[in-house]
């Protein structure tokens, strides 16, 4: 009977947002408020339990499961006040006189990422990537990729006008992308088509049983 | 008398005869018999039960690693064949040389190697590799020892990253300090960012709001950065125009740096009591809520221009569809190669991958942004010619004009 009742409510649930395609209306607004506020709510409690509890909370209150410590344990549980007390000093943005010190925590937060992502981001999108395509010019496979390779970096080179031999090289770098988003393109709408027959079973086999 | 006898006990001469042979036979033969599948039983026991232990034990503290680990090899047991007959190998580690000998991992047959992760660092550790047989007998190999794990605070693996990122960093010094003397640098057109004037203008005319999106992902995407750089210089149009700007987020730390840009930019437009800070909200992290959250705001505020820039994922298509049904300009700029169709198909204009990131500097024109983007270029250059380079040196190599190809080294990390 329950698996009936939920069933039915997912049903409608998709039916209302499916209405969406003719128009605005009561009941895609209804699912709509629905699925924002319950994801919402759904992702405060896993951002506590994923992230808080087990790098702050844990590790400063000295949590144990067991005899276990979780966490950092016992002997370096100051290092997680750090990122802490950064992350408390975002809410001084409430209180328009200390506002200023929450732009700390960000900065270290941005610049950190950013300084911690150019060494991998050389290794795996440039280093690597320049290695696995410098290939021998001795099929034609290799010649089409290595032209069409030089002809898109010249399309992402902005100092110069596209004009003349960079010009040329720039338009086959933009055909190549075509192709390359034109393939992208059938591909992924094929994917879609999946997700929408997922949907269209359930309604018509688990909800109301006609295939 | 045989005769006689045989009737009188029922048996006839010639089946006594037989009966005495058999006996006879059965007599000698029967130990042989015994013996030999004894001896076939013992053989096949010594099969199951004996193995080569593994030869030429040796361990090394792991290289251009964070510590804790070393690397064990060995060279199979010379029963070690495929057969079964060894089932595979078991590390065992001790302080000590003679005593203590713990198990620490196992492989399969046929592997040499294995790397044991839990070490403490700068302690003397000894190893000794088993084979094991069929029935999960152990034979060991010689001790090996003392070896030490030990942190290296330098991948010499990764050399090759390092200089390519002071390349990099100096090449953007170098032009970041040109832009700031005064030396003009020049970029070509892009059509995308020539539009975004005018689609703020047009927002402006008809007296809608602009709606920017910056993506689901978090700051820690490159997208993401850039496109919140975008956003403060749309920030400032909208400020000076005097444009009601909404921006959706996905993610709570975007929203407060986003919230900062465009309180920033407001406040450099010389219009910082026209900011409004709900206008820059946290909608939710649901990747589908989120679409179902937009595509509401959509309908129902009709933004006239909405710019898509940042990181995207399958939502892309749903957010441009809903987008054009309203009639809103759209300006997508993405890096996601797999996204970038849908945005293509469905907007006015869609800034490819590193457009995206040329947006910042070429709508603001400032001399940090310009010469980063100029440094960038050169880096370009430089990647270039030593894909020229390394595409004539597998050629060459491939042809048998030079023994080995030079450039690999250039181009491997660790």
């Amino acid at each position: 009977m329950a698996t009936i009742i939920w069933t039915t409510i997912g049903a409608i649930l998709t039916l209302s947002v499916y209405s969406f395609l003719y128009k605005d209306n009561p009941f895609y607004k209804f699912a709509e408020h629905l699925v924002v506020g319950i994801s919402a709510g759904y992702y405060l409690v896993i951002y506590y339990f994923n992230f808080i509890q087990p790098n702050v909370v844990a590790p400063v209150f000295l949590l144990r499961i067991g005899n276990e410590a979780i966490g950092l344990g016992s002997s370096m549980w100051w290092l997680a006040l750090i990122p802490g007390i950064l992350g408390l000093l975002l809410y001084t943005r409430f209180f328009p006189k200390f506002g200023w010190v929450g732009r700390w925590s960000l900065g270290i937060y941005v610049g950190g990422y950013a300084g911690l992502g150019l060494s991998p981001i050389m290794q795996a999108r440039v280093l690597n990537q320049i290695g696995a395509n410098a290939l021998p010019l001795t099929s034609i496979t290799n010649v089409f990729l290595i032209v069409g390779l030089l002809g898109t970096l010249t399309y992402f080179f902005f100092s110069m006008k596209h004009k003349g031999v960079l010009g040329v090289l720039a338009r086959v770098g933009i055909v190549f992308l075509m192709v390359g988003f034109g393939a992208s393109f059938g591909y992924t709408v094929m994917s879609r088509v999946s997700l929408l027959i997922g949907r269209v079973s359930f309604l018509l086999h688990d909800w109301l049983h006609l295939i | 008398m045989l005769g006689d006898r045989g009737q009188s006990g029922g048996i006839r001469p010639w089946t006594g005869f037989v009966a005495l042979s058999v006996a006879v036979a059965a007599l000698f033969l029967c130990p042989v018999a015994v013996s030999a599948q004894e001896e076939v039983e013992a053989v096949e026991q010594d099969t199951l039960l004996l193995v080569a232990a593994p030869t030429g034990l040796s361990a090394i503290d792991t290289p251009n690693d964070r510590g804790s680990s070393i690397n064990v090899t060995w060279e199979l047991s010379s029963d070690d064949n495929g057969d079964g007959i060894v089932a595979g190998y078991e590390v065992f580690r001790s302080a000590h040389p003679e005593t203590g000998f713990a198990f620490v991992g196992r492989v399969p047959f046929g592997v040499t190697e294995y790397r044991d992760s839990s070490v403490d660092n700068r302690a003397p550790t000894y190893y000794r590799v088993a084979a094991l047989g069929a029935d999960e007998s152990p034979f060991f190999s010689g001790t090996f020892g003392p070896v030490e794990a030990s942190i290296q605070w330098f991948n010499r693996s990764r050399l090759n990253a390092l200089v390519a990122v002071i390349i990099f960093v100096v090449s953007i010094l170098y032009f970041v300090n040109a832009a700031k003397s005064g030396k003009k640098l020049f970029i070509r057109r892009l059509a995308g960012l020539d539009e975004m004037d005018n689609a703020v203008g047009r927002a402006t005319e008809m007296g809608k709001p602009i709606l920017f999106i910056s993506g689901l992902s978090s700051v820690s995407d490159v997208a993401t950065i850039a496109a919140i750089n975008i956003l403060g210089e749309v920030a400032k149009k909208t400020a000076e125009y005097n444009t009601k700007l909404i921006v959706p987020c996905a993610d709570p730390i975007v929203m407060a740096v986003e919230q900062e840009v465009v309180k920033e930019a407001y406040a450099k437009a010389g219009r910082p009591d026209a900011y409004n800070e709900d206008d820059v909200f946290y909608l939710t992290r649901s990747q589908f809520a989120y679409v179902a959250g937009v595509n509401g705001i959509m309908v129902r505020q009709r933004p006239a221009t909405i710019l898509y820039m940042g990181m995207f994922y399958a939502e892309s298509l749903v957010l441009a569809e809903t987008g054009s049904s309203i009639g809103a300009i759209q300006i997508a700029g993405t890096d996601a190669v797999t996204q970038l169709p849908f945005f293509i198909t469905s907007c006015d204009y869609t800034l490819i991958g590193e457009e995206l990131y040329a947006a910042s500097a070429y709508l603001s024109r400032e001399p940090i942004l310009l010469g980063g983007l100029k440094g960038q270029d050169m880096f370009k250059l430089i990647t270039v010619v030593f894909l020229v380079v390394g595409v004539i040196a597998a050629t060459l190599t491939a042809t048998g004009v030079i023994e080995s190809n030079f450039m690999l080294a250039v181009f491997a990390t660790g």
